[in-house]
């Protein structure tokens, strides 16, 4: 029969037709934040001389590799509409709970680190019963959590305040690299994969007969991607020591694999399984997805254990920066940072709407604000409150986007 | 008349001392639409709720192709083959009309997403139904019309093999052309075999596309009979008063 379904953008004007109308739908995608981190990095680079450094760069990623992390899990928990302000100490807490698992008992770092993420994952369970069983909005449940686990914190750092940790596995997941080598070969086995996974989607559509995206804009994105990640690898695989004889400092710093493999898994689940699918569909209609016979409870419950489990591993990573744990570790700026991250990214605060590579895009832009700004000698002040601008134009954006999509 | 695929008998509902069913009998018949009028209040909702499960009433048979059948829940109407198209409509406007057709119900590949699968599906329903507005099944609920979303409830009411559809105040609030479009919609639906119900408070809708009709009034069946057997006129009276000169009502 005769539909005038449309099979394919048949030029790259058709396909960028395609995405102003989604602009205009309400999606905006990931371009503001990519086009943001190009803009900051070349003004930051053209003010400050340290700024395009390898080594500058290098501590970029692992400055922001925390929050990151951190948001990756807010983005489940945004996606439903809900907040979690406690994240950040939840991954405090969790954190605690390793090193002192490690320093205190002699535990080994892995058994240390699952029973924190179990911790992280029961705080999570907690929030999530109090909101989606009782009834208690999410950010009143999250902000008592937030006080709540701020203590709790400071009751397991104990009198000295400050536990440190020595294992080398944990201190080396920030503060190693990948050898060179090692991080080409890393680099070729993930682009690899990303290549052949696109193909065959790609292929997979094309035989079943169906709409596939323009060939030749999967190549250039594709092609950009692998070519800017190239870069990054390159970059990072210059010596960055100041003293290169006494230590050597190159390659791809740990931290770096550990998000990619979280970026894998958490895109998976959100956009190849039912379950991801729930989420989105709770956070775009609740009353629709409960009517579609979708467990709305267990979904929102899942969300708040997931954004806490990630936490804790957010947790370990600032165990392995601070070479400790401190009452302040997640503290301060560290969720707002975060919820800010996935917000710059493109996640919607509304809900409904959001990746998981939101969070990176957004990390890394709070992240080369907080860096360059500070290169430059701004106080902090000054970067609180440029980030705030920054996060306030991402939520205008959104609440804009989605006046403009919504059905009159 | 042929037999009925789904009917009622004596169906009785009461919240606390209000009767809001008394005694009801209805019909449905495969290939036909039935249109179910009556003022606000008559108890229409409360009859498909019924029917879907989500009331259960105190008295009363559903037979099911001639079967008795018990409905306790929502499930039950599903696994009957029973979908209702709400008001709402109950799309999530985050998501396309493939991800909206399937909502809750997915077709899977291992932990994975059947995603060429579905949309195949999804697409062979819709041409089925020769839906020819909807410009990419991958475009998001969001960016639809009135009409069109209406259609995209009703495509995925019918994606289940489903034996009768309830489709509850479906033109309410479209415009002339988009009217026009989901009226061609449930007659081509019950052309394809399916008992449709069409709730209406429009008797033009009802007179263009209904075979029979089915007046409630203040919780009773006033009459359920057939379009060629009467006037726009005598189903008014029907609603406002429960009686009609002329017309045989199934408990008046």
């Amino acid at each position: 029969m005769s539909t005038e379904i449309i099979h394919e953008s048949p030029t790259l004007k058709g396909a960028a037709a395609d995405y102003w109308s989604r602009v205009k739908a309400g999606d905006i995608g990931a371009l503001p934040a990519i086009l943001g981190l190009i803009a900051l990095c070349g003004i930051f680079g053209a003010m400050s001389n340290v700024f395009l450094t390898p080594g500058n760069f290098a501590n970029l990623l692992t400055q922001a590799a925390a929050v990151i992390v951190i948001a990756m899990g807010l983005v489940f928990v945004l996606l439903l509409g809900e907040i979690d302000l406690s994240a950040g100490y939840a991954a405090g807490v969790s954190g605690a709970v390793l090193v002192i698992l490690i320093t205190n008992h002699q535990v080994a770092w892995y058994i240390a680190f699952p029973i924190s993420i179990a911790v992280g994952a029961l705080l999570g369970f907690i929030l999530g019963s109090l909101v989606a069983r009782i009834g208690i909005p999410s950010f009143v449940v999250t902000l008592a959590a937030f006080l709540a686990f701020q203590g709790l914190l400071l009751l397991l750092a104990g009198e000295g305040g400050t536990i440190r940790i020595e294992d080398k596995t944990i201190l080396a997941v920030e503060n190693s690299n990948l050898s060179p080598l090692l991080s080409w070969v890393f680099f070729a086995v993930v682009s690899v994969v990303y290549v052949a996974t696109g193909l065959n989607r790609l292929n997979t559509r094309r035989r079943a007969g169906l709409k596939t995206e323009l060939v030749k804009l999967w190549v250039i994105k594709t092609a950009s991607l692998l070519i800017i990640t190239g870069g990054a690898v390159f970059a990072l695989n210059v010596e960055r020591s100041n003293n290169p004889q006494l230590v050597s400092l190159k390659g791809i710093p740990y931290v770096v694999p550990l998000i990619l493999f979280l970026l894998a898994v958490g895109t998976f689940v959100l956009g190849r399984t039912a379950f991801g699918r729930h989420i989105y569909a709770v956070g775009g209609n609740a009353e629709a997805a409960r009517r579609a016979g979708i467990n709305v409870k267990r979904v929102r419950i899942s969300a708040f254990v997931i954004c806490s489990a990630l936490a804790a591993i957010a947790g370990m990573i600032f165990a392995s920066r601070q070479n400790s744990i401190s009452p302040t570790t997640g503290g301060s700026s560290t969720l707002l940072y975060a919820v800010g991250a996935a917000v710059i990214g493109g996640t919607s605060l509304f809900g409904g709407k959001g990746k998981m590579r939101d969070a990176i895009l957004g990390g890394l832009v709070v992240a080369v604000i907080d860096n360059g700004m500070g290169l430059l000698g701004y106080a902090a002040g000054i970067k609180f409150i440029v980030t705030g601008l920054v996060l306030l134009v991402s939520a205008g954006v959104d609440a804009v986007s989605r006046r403009g999509s919504s059905v009159g | 008349m042929s037999s009925p695929i789904l009917s009622l008998r004596g169906i009785n509902k009461s919240f606390g001392p209000v009767n809001v069913l008394k005694g009801v009998d209805f019909d449905t018949y495969a290939g036909k639409v039935t249109a179910l009028v009556g003022d606000n209040g008559a108890g229409k909702s409360t009859l498909i709720k019924c029917i879907a499960g989500i009331y259960t009433p105190e008295s009363g048979d559903f037979l099911f192709d001639g079967k008795k059948v018990e409905i306790h829940g929502p499930r039950d109407a599903t696994e009957l083959g029973i979908e209702i198209v709400y008001q709402d409509l109950a799309l999530c406007d985050n998501l396309d009309i493939v991800h909206n057709m399937f909502l809750g119900r997915e077709q899977k590949k291992g932990p994975v997403l059947n995603e060429t699968s579905m949309e195949a599906l999804a697409r062979k329903t819709l041409d089925g139904l020769s839906v020819r507005t909807v410009k990419s099944i991958r475009q998001t609920v969001a960016s639809l019309s009135g009409g069109q979303r209406q259609t995209v409830a009703i495509a995925r009411a019918v994606l289940w093999n489903s034996k009768v559809v309830i489709l509850d105040e479906p033109t309410a609030a479209l415009g002339v052309a988009q009217t026009e479009q989901v009226l061609n919609l449930v007659r081509r639906l019950a052309d394809n075999g399916l008992a449709v119900v069409l709730i209406s408070h429009n008797l033009n809708d009802v007179f263009e596309v209904a075979d029979n009709i089915a007046a409630l009034y203040l919780g009773q069946m006033a009459a359920q009979v057939e379009k060629k057997d009467v006037k726009p006129q005598q189903v008014i009276e029907l609603i406002t008063t429960g009686k009609s000169a002329g017309v045989s009502g199934v408990n008046a």
